[in-house]
């Protein structure tokens, strides 16, 4: 790893990382998990670093991890949601961003509803951008932390068997697995209503199925995407009631997939319509762990993105 | 007043000329077309090693008087015109309120007499406030003059009413002009559905959304026996639909962009948004049969679909940026060094597509180089080298996909009604 250096690095899509990029980012994961398990959680790495979290759209769990792996490591971060800033008064992006810049910020982490809208921010201003989700288009600090949970448990990447089942075609989460999975030497396998799955993915080397059975047939790890209600009402899917009969993942469907599968999901599930009660408390289950290794992947992120790492 | 041009390369589609020879113009109109024309107090213009063409004619451009003047009007737009070659130009009605009563078109008429460069041709809406529910006064309108009839960058989703202005038309020789994509199969989208957008996430706009659409609109006119022109055609199907309408008979005719012609979905890039237009680009095997056709004669013309925005308003995110940008100021240029420089069509023909056939189409006396008309005149440079700048621009739009591309070929003046408009460049 000694020659790879990530110091500046804009973060939009893992499609931009290599492999040996990626491997990188997910072993100074692993140092940060232990950093997350000491009594007293507070470093100094990212002291004197200043990160605003720009959010379009709500989240809980990604602002607040992208929050916290920033103040565990030192640096002073500020949340600007949309609802409670100059956006509200009709702010461009672009002005919003030079505003933040302005300020002399390290890194800008962003979520927005418009595909493209982090790769623009980078365009525009200065300092690092992460993207926290743009739209359907990359997560790409999920796609990493779902990587990361997969090795912990499996060991390895490379030759694995793993299933998407859902929506793919307005998922984010989806194509940021499809860019790094991939990538990775992992095989995929991708299912849910026909409605919800783009068109013209063949081409990118992954497996498409008609029936989620296929899918996770001998899978190690099921990733199960959460379904949106408007999408119903959009006609893309009659009723949760048949989504869950035909496309949810349940302990009987669980039985298709290896013994010791992981179940993986990015949340906020609904439990009951893409995946049951007992299967997301089930052993298999990894929905929890991914919550924490999400901390653990962003601290890694900020780390080499911002220090490159030499003070670790 | 007299002017006279030597030496150039006379290229008049209308009426199969193509050679060296001089042309008088005097007071507004052609007197002469010979060898060796000299007229001592007439005004010489050198078009030595350049194409004498009839004034380029696009039937398809936003100038968005009324009500968004911060994007166009008509004196910048008509300056963007004529400094591409272009002598006369119609505009769409999808302004602000609509161009949908013959007051409109008649108070547009009168501003673009007093303020424009080129000669305007208003287009009409089809329906009250181009919503789609209700006919406009048609009729009225034909009376105060437009020249056509559109809800362009609205398709007419009730079939009913689209039927029923085609019927109640046929008494004039207005035609309507259909933006051909089905409402409810592009809402939302941003770019042409496929690999490239399976890939970014962006919402897609199939081309069977326009296929359909253009389908549906050749069976009506069809049915009425009725014309219909198809705007900015874009897909392949489309363009095979068109040919095997025009096969059997029916009256359609249709036109097509650079743009769509020169580019694909591969060019899209998503934190710019100036290859966001409607319909979008789609695949290379797209752009192909719409060359073919444009060839052939399933397509009958070139229009630019000229679309200005303010720059804040294209400068921002790309699903929420507005679609099309200018192309008046680019359009020639990227058809002779994409078309015309690479052997892919004679030079005789693309301006044909430009000049005689939407004058046929329209039935508008221009578009030609006749002893005794109007002296619209377009001097083409087909070897000049250029780069597009944005800045150079007379339009108020930016954000060209063509910005930055090193182009051979420009228009070197511009003559409307006999009066020297633009030269190298300039506006006048």
């Amino acid at each position: 790893m000694g020659d790879i250096s990530l110091k500046s690095r804009d973060c939009i899509g893992l499609a931009d990382f290599s492999a040996e990029e990626i491997r990188y980012i997910l072993n100074t994961a692993k140092d940060m998990k232990n950093k997350l398990h000491q009594d007293v959680k507070k470093f100094d790495i990212l002291r004197g670093k200043s990160i605003v979290t720009l959010f379009y759209e709500p989240s809980t769990r990604t602002r607040t991890s992208f929050e916290l792996a920033g103040k565990y490591l030192g640096a002073d971060v500020v949340n600007i949601t949309s609802s409670s800033s100059s956006i509200v008064k009709g702010e461009s992006l672009r002005d919003t961003l030079y505003t933040i810049s302005a300020m002399n910020v390290d890194a800008i982490v962003m979520r927005h509803k418009a595909e493209g809208a982090a790769a623009y921010a980078a365009k525009v201003v200065d300092p690092v951008i992460i993207n926290a989700g743009d739209g359907a288009h990359a997560h790409p600090s999920q796609g990493l932390l779902n990587l990361f949970t997969i090795e912990e448990h499996k060991g390895k990447l490379a030759g694995l068997k793993v299933a998407i089942i859902g929506d793919i075609l307005h998922s984010r989460v989806a194509r940021s697995d499809i860019a790094a999975m991939t990538k990775m030497g992992i095989e995929l396998h991708l299912a849910g209503p026909k409605t919800l799955m783009p068109r013209f993915l063949e081409e990118q080397g992954i497996f498409v199925h008609d029936r989620i059975e296929d899918a996770i047939k001998d899978a190690d790890v099921i990733e199960v995407l959460r379904i949106q209600l408007e999408r119903m009402k959009g006609g893309l899917f009659p009723t949760t009631r048949e989504y869950a009969r035909i496309f949810g993942l349940n302990a009987d469907r669980l039985k298709l997939a290896k013994d010791d599968v992981l179940v993986l999901h990015p949340g906020p599930m609904n439990k009951g319509w893409e995946i049951s009660n007992e299967v997301a408390y089930s052993l298999n289950s990894a929905i929890q762990e991914e919550v924490e290794n999400g901390v653990a992947v962003r601290m890694a992120l900020y780390t080499l993105l911002l220090t490159g790492g030499e003070n670790k | 007043m007299k002017t006279v041009f030597k030496n150039g390369r006379i290229i008049d589609p209308k009426n199969n000329m193509d050679k060296i020879s001089d042309i008088l113009v005097e007071n507004g109109k052609i007197i002469r077309i010979a060898e060796n024309i000299e007229e001592s107090d007439a005004e010489t213009i050198d078009a030595t090693n350049k194409i004498v063409a009839p004034g380029l004619i696009d039937m398809h451009t936003h100038f968005r008087e009324p009500g968004q003047e911060a994007k166009e009007d008509f004196l910048s737009g008509s300056k963007a015109a004529v400094a591409g070659g272009f002598t006369r130009i119609a505009t769409m009605p999808n302004t602000n309120p609509a161009v949908d009563t013959a007051a409109l078109v008649r108070s547009l008429k009168e501003r673009a007499d007093e303020v424009a460069k080129a000669h305007i041709e208003i287009i009409g809406a089809v329906t009250k406030g181009q919503k789609g529910e209700e006919l406009a006064e048609l009729l009225d309108m034909t009376e105060a003059g437009a020249i056509a009839f559109s809800d362009d960058g609205h398709y007419i989703d009730n079939a009913k009413i689209l039927l029923n202005a085609l019927d109640y038309l046929s008494i004039t020789d207005k035609i309507i002009i259909s933006h051909a994509e089905i409402t409810e199969l592009v809402e939302g989208g941003a770019m042409n559905e496929g690999k490239v957008s399976a890939k970014l996430g962006l919402a897609g706009r199939p081309s069977v959304a326009e296929d359909i659409a253009v389908m549906r609109d050749i069976m009506l006119a069809e049915y009425a026996n009725a014309r219909i022109h198809i705007a900015h055609i874009s897909s392949k199907n489309a363009v095979n639909i068109v040919r095997e309408a025009k096969a059997r008979g029916v009256k359609v005719t249709a036109e097509v962009t650079p743009q769509h012609l020169t580019m694909t979905e591969d060019t899209v890039d998503f934190t710019d948004s100036s290859t966001k237009i409607n319909p979008p680009l789609r695949t290379a095997e797209d752009r192909d049969a719409l060359l073919a056709g444009l060839k052939d004669g399933a397509i009958d013309m070139i229009v630019t679909d000229h679309s200005p925005h303010a720059p804040e308003e294209k400068d921002r995110e790309y699903i929420y940026a507005p679609s099309g940008f200018p192309g008046l100021e680019t359009s020639l240029g990227v058809l002779l060094t994409d078309l015309y420089h690479t052997n892919k069509m004679d030079i005789k023909d693309i301006i044909e597509r430009m000049t005689a056939a939407p004058a046929k189409i329209f039935n508008i006396d221009a578009g030609e180089l006749s002893v005794g008309s109007v002296a619209d005149i377009t001097l083409i440079d087909p070897n000049f080298e250029w780069v597009v700048d944005e800045k150079k621009f007379y339009t108020r739009g930016s954000h060209s996909p063509f910005v930055g591309r090193k182009l051979t070929g420009k228009a070197a003046l511009t003559m409307v009604e006999g009066k020297v408009v633009m030269k190298d460049g300039k506006v006048l």
